[in-house]
C-alpha cells in the first residue's frame, strides 16, 4: 500500500510538473511594457513554489513507503517534535513569502500611483451588458460629460454611452467598438461601467481591471508590440458574459493617426 | 437549571424525540452529516451538468434536456453556494464536530442541547429554501456564489434574479443564524464542559480545530448576515446600499449613491474566514489520523495549536486579496498582500509537522490514513498556488481565471472533502458500530485522488493561458476556443471521478447494516471517544465521568505496556 501511494503521488507530481516546465500551456506572449517584469516575477514564483511542491510531494510519497509497517520495520520513534526545526522552518518560509511579495510591488505601484506621462493617449473604456465601448477625446483632449438619462444601449455607439451631445467637448469625441492604440505610447485609460460590474481583461497586455458602476478608475500602460489582442470580460456580468468579447488593435503611430482622422472625418 | 447531565439522565423514548427533534449531540451530528451528504450529491450533480454543458453544449441529457447558458450560470451559482455552505461548513463542523467534540473533551453533551437542535433545524430550513430557488419562476439566480451587486441586487439584470435570487439570499441569511447558534454552543462547550484533567493543551487537535472554527464562525457569519439583509433591502425595499445610479436594459433604475464595493468588503470579510472554517476541521482530523496511524505522537503539538490560532487570526485580515482587481484603493493591496503571504507561514508549518509526524513512524494504511495523506498532498498543491494569487501583479493575469478555480477547489474544496472522507472512514465504526469495507475504501481513495488531480491541476494551465471563469461557452473568444480540448479532458476526468463516489455511497450504506461489528477501539487510538462503548451510550460515558491523565497523542511511549497510552489511562501507564 505504501508503494502504491508513493507511485501515485510521485506520478502526479511528475506529470503536473512536466506540463508546467514544458510550458505546454503558458501565459500568452506579452505585448506591453509591464509584461517583462510580470512574467519574470511569475517565473520566479513558479520556480520557488515548484521546488517546494516537488520536495513536499516526493517526501510525502517517500515517507509513506519508507515508514510503512511491516514485520522488520523499526519501532516508531517517540518524539513530540523539534522546537529548533520549527523555528528554522518558520523563519525561512516567512522570508521567502514576504520577500517575494515585496519584489512584486514595484510594477503594481508604477501603473497605479505614478501619474501617466504628459503625452499619454487618453482612452475611456466603458463596459455594459454585453459590449465594450471605447471613447477617444479627439483633438481637444477633453471627454464630454455623459448622462445616465441619455443612455440607450440598444442604439449603440455614442447613444449607448449617453454622451451629452450639446456639450462643446462632444463634437470631436469618437466612440468605437474596437480599441485602437498606438504602439510604444503610454495609454491613459479610464474605466467605467453603466450597469453591473465587468472586468476589462487583455491577457496579452497583462492588463485586467474591473469596471465598476459609479467609479471612474484610471490606469496607464504601454503596449510594445503591434498586433491584435483579444479582450475577454473577466467578471460575471450576466447571461452574455461569455460573449462579452472585444479586440485591441495595437498599430503604429502613423496608422493610429490615420485611423483616428478617418473616424473624425466620418463624424463630421 | 437543567444541566446537560440531568437532561441526559434518561434517554428519550419516542421516535420523534429520539431521532427527529433530538437533543442528543450525537443524533444531531448525524443529522448534519446526512444533510451534508444529500447536499454534496446535489452539488456534485450540478457540477457534472456544468462540465457536460461546457464542452458539449448541444447535448440533450435525459431528464434534464438541453442546458442553456442561463441554466449554466444558475448551476454554477447553486453549485458554489450549496457546496460552501451546506457541505464544507456543515459536514466537518456541524456533523463531526457535533458528534465528537463533547465526547473528546469528556462531556455528556453540548452546553446548550436545545440550541443545538435549533441550529440543525434552522440549517435544514435554509437548505429547503435554497433548493426551492430551482423551482420558482425564472429559476435559480445566475450571479455566482459571491453574488456581486449590482448584478445580484437588480431584478432585471438577468434570468433568475427575481424570486430565485431572493430565496438564495434568504437561505444564506437563515444559514448564518444557524451557524451563529452552533458557534456559540461549540465555544461554550469547549470552555466549560471539559472533563477533569482535560487542560487546553491536552485537547485533541480536532477539538482545537472545531473550537477555532467556531470562533471564526461567530465573527464571520454575523457580518454576512448583515450584508445579506442589506442586499435583501436593496432588492425589495428600494434602498441603495450597494447600487449606484445605473442603467439596465435601457431603464434608469431608482437607486443612487450605493457602493458595489461595500458588498465585496462585507462578503469577503466573511468569505475568507469561511475558507478556514471549511479547512481547519480537516487539518484537525488529518493531524489526529496521521498520528494514530503512524503510531507516533504528533510532531509539534504546540506549534500546531499556535499555527491554527494564527491562521484564524490572520484569516480576518486578508479579505482584500479577493479584490485586487475590484477598483479598491491600490495602496491597500500592499497590506492585504503582505498579510496573505504571512498566512502562508503557519500553513507551511502544519505541512512540515505532518511530514514530521510520518517520519520515523510505523505507518498503517487503513482507509482513514490514505485520506489523511491525500489531504496533505492536496493541501500542499492547493496551498502553493496561493503565493501566486497573493501577489497583486500576478493576480492581474490570474484573477477570475481557471487558475483561481483550480486553486480554491484543491485547497478548500477537495482537501476539505478529503478531510470529511478521512473523518468518515475513521469515525464510522464509533458512530454506527460497524466497520467500513477496506477494499472498497482503497479503490475509492485511489480513483478519487488521481481523478481530483486530473480535474483540478489542468485548470491551473488553463488559467495561465487566460481562460476566464464562469463562461458557459469558450467558442466566442478565439484564444479560449483553443483550450477546449483540455476542458474536454477535465470533463472526462470529472465524469469518472464523480461516478467513483458511488463506491463510497455503497460502502457507507452497506457497512451501516452489514459491515463487521466494530470493537470499542478498532484503530488503537488514544482519545476519549475510543474509551467508551461503540456506539456511545446516550450520556456518552455510561454514567462515568472520565478523568484525563495524558496528552492526546501518546503513541510508541517507551516503557508503556502497549504502543499507545489512552488519555484516561492511569498515570503509571507512562513516564509522561
Amino acid at each position: 500500500m505504501g508503494l502504491a501511494l508513493l507511485g501515485l503521488i510521485w506520478l502526479i507530481t511528475f506529470v503536473s510538473t512536466y506540463f508546467f516546465v514544458a510550458k505546454t500551456w503558458w501565459l500568452p506572449p506579452g505585448a506591453a511594457e509591464a509584461a517583462g517584469f510580470i512574467d519574470h516575477q511569475f517565473a520566479l514564483t513558479f520556480v520557488l513554489m515548484g521546488i517546494i511542491f516537488v520536495a513536499a510531494q516526493l517526501s510525502l510519497g517517500y515517507f509513506a513507503w519508507r515508514y510503512r509497517e511491516h514485520a522488520s520495520a523499526a519501532p516508531a520513534q517517540y518524539s513530540h517534535g523539534n522546537g529548533r526545526l520549527e523555528i528554522v522552518w518558520t523563519v525561512l518560509t516567512a522570508i521567502l513569502f514576504i520577500g517575494l511579495n515585496l519584489m512584486g510591488s514595484r510594477v503594481w505601484a508604477s501603473q497605479r500611483f505614478d501619474p501617466p506621462a504628459a503625452d499619454a493617449v487618453k482612452v475611456e473604456v466603458t463596459g455594459m451588458q454585453f459590449a465594450w465601448y471605447f471613447r477617444y477625446p479627439g483633438p481637444d483632449g477633453h471627454f464630454a460629460p455623459t448622462s445616465v438619462k441619455l443612455m440607450d444601449p440598444s442604439a449603440g455607439g455614442e447613444a449607448a454611452l449617453g454622451i451629452v451631445t450639446s456639450d462643446p467637448d462632444a463634437k470631436d469625441d469618437i466612440v468605437t467598438g474596437t480599441m485602437y492604440l498606438p504602439v510604444d505610447r503610454e495609454i491613459d485609460v479610464s474605466l467605467r461601467s453603466v450597469d453591473v460590474i465587468h472586468s476589462f481583461f487583455v491577457p496579452s497586455l497583462r492588463f485586467k481591471q474591473d469596471t465598476v458602476p459609479g467609479l471612474n478608475i484610471h490606469m496607464h500602460f504601454r503596449p510594445t508590440v503591434i498586433g491584435e489582442y483579444e479582450i475577454a470580460c473577466a467578471e460575471l456580468c450576466g447571461l452574455g458574459h461569455y460573449k462579452m468579447h472585444g479586440m485591441v488593435h495595437v498599430v503604429s503611430q502613423e496608422d493610429f493617426d490615420k485611423w483616428l482622422a478617418a473616424r473624425e472625418a466620418e463624424k463630421q | 437549571m437543567a444541566t446537560p447531565a440531568t437532561i441526559h439522565a434518561h434517554a428519550p423514548q419516542g421516535f420523534i424525540r429520539k431521532y427527529i427533534f433530538s437533543l442528543d449531540h450525537k443524533v444531531i451530528g448525524m443529522q448534519y452529516f446526512f444533510l451534508a451528504l444529500t447536499a454534496v450529491f446535489v452539488g456534485m450533480f450540478l457540477s457534472l451538468l456544468m462540465r457536460i454543458h461546457m464542452v458539449w453544449p448541444a447535448a440533450v441529457l435525459p431528464l434534464v434536456g438541453e442546458i442553456k447558458p442561463e441554466t449554466y450560470l444558475s448551476l454554477l451559482t447553486m453549485h458554489g453556494t450549496i457546496m460552501v455552505f451546506f457541505v464544507l461548513t456543515t459536514a466537518p463542523q456541524g456533523g463531526f464536530g457535533n458528534y465528537f467534540l463533547p465526547i473528546q473533551i469528556g462531556a455528556p453533551d453540548m452546553a446548550f442541547p436545545v440550541l443545538n437542535m435549533l441550529s440543525f433545524w434552522t440549517t435544514f430550513v435554509a437548505f429547503v429554501v435554497i433548493i426551492a430557488a430551482f423551482f420558482v419562476t425564472g429559476g435559480a439566480p445566475l450571479h455566482g456564489w459571491t453574488g456581486y451587486p449590482p448584478l445580484s441586487a437588480v431584478q432585471s439584470a438577468g434570468p433568475g434574479e427575481g424570486l430565485g435570487a431572493d430565496l438564495w439570499i434568504t437561505s444564506i441569511a437563515i444559514f448564518c443564524i444557524a451557524s451563529l447558534m452552533g458557534a456559540l454552543n461549540f465555544i461554550t462547550t469547549t470552555l466549560d464542559l471539559r472533563a477533569k484533567g482535560m487542560s487546553l493543551m491536552r485537547m485533541p487537535l480536532t477539538v482545537w480545530s472545531w473550537f477555532i472554527t467556531a470562533i471564526l464562525g461567530l465573527l464571520a457569519f454575523g457580518v454576512l448576515l448583515s450584508a445579506g439583509i442589506l442586499l435583501l433591502m436593496d432588492r425589495n425595499l428600494g434602498t441603495s446600499f450597494y447600487v449606484p445610479l445605473i442603467v439596465v436594459n435601457g431603464q434608469v433604475l431608482g437607486h443612487k449613491g450605493g457602493s458595489p464595493l461595500l458588498w465585496q468588503h462585507l462578503f469577503w470579510f466573511f468569505g475568507h474566514p469561511e475558507v478556514y472554517i471549511a479547512i481547519l476541521p480537516g487539518m484537525g482530523v488529518t493531524s489526529q489520523i496521521l498520528s494514530t496511524f503512524s503510531r507516533k505522537p504528533i510532531f509539534g503539538y504546540k506549534a500546531m495549536v499556535y499555527a491554527m490560532l494564527s491562521i484564524g487570526l490572520f484569516g480576518f485580515m486578508v479579505w482584500g486579496h479577493h479584490m485586487f482587481m475590484s477598483g479598491m484603493s491600490p495602496y491597500s493591496a500592499f497590506a492585504f498582500s503582505i498579510l496573505t503571504m504571512c498566512i502562508g507561514v503557519p500553513s507551511a508549518i502544519k505541512t512540515f509537522n505532518w511530514l514530521g509526524t510520518m517520519h520515523k513512524g510505523r505507518i498503517r494504511f487503513q482507509t482513514p490514513m490514505l485520506y489523511a495523506i491525500g489531504f496533505v498532498s492536496l493541501f500542499v498543491s492547493g496551498g502553493l498556488s496561493g503565493p501566486f494569487l497573493a501577489q497583486p501583479v500576478l493576480d492581474i493575469q490570474l484573477h477570475d481565471t481557471y487558475f483561481v478555480v483550480g486553486h480554491f477547489h484543491l485547497i478548500m474544496g477537495v482537501a476539505a472533502i478529503f478531510g470529511i472522507f478521512a473523518a468518515t472512514y475513521y469515525w464510522f465504526p464509533k458512530m454506527f458500530g460497524r466497520m467500513m469495507n477496506e477494499t472498497l475504501g482503497r479503490i475509492h481513495f485511489f480513483i478519487t485522488l488521481a481523478g481530483t488531480y486530473a480535474i483540478f491541476m489542468p485548470m491551473h494551465y488553463l488559467g495561465m493561458a487566460g481562460q476566464t471563469r464562469r463562461y458557459s461557452q469558450f467558442t466566442e473568444v478565439a484564444y479560449q476556443a483553443k483550450l477546449i480540448p483540455l476542458q474536454t479532458f477535465i470533463t472526462y476526468a470529472a465524469i469518472i471521478t464523480i461516478s467513483a463516489q458511488l463506491i463510497f455511497v455503497i460502502n457507507l450504506f452497506w457497512s451501516m447494516f452489514k459491515g463487521p461489528k466494530a470493537s470499542d477501539n478498532p484503530w488503537q487510538s488514544t482519545t476519549l471517544e475510543w474509551t467508551t462503548a461503540t456506539p456511545p451510550p446516550h450520556d456518552n460515558f455510561g454514567g462515568v465521568t472520565p478523568v484525563v491523565n495524558h496528552g492526546p497523542y501518546e503513541y510508541a511511549v517507551p516503557g508503556a505496556p502497549r504502543d499507545y497510552v489512552m488519555q484516561t489511562d492511569p498515570v503509571s501507564a507512562s513516564a509522561h
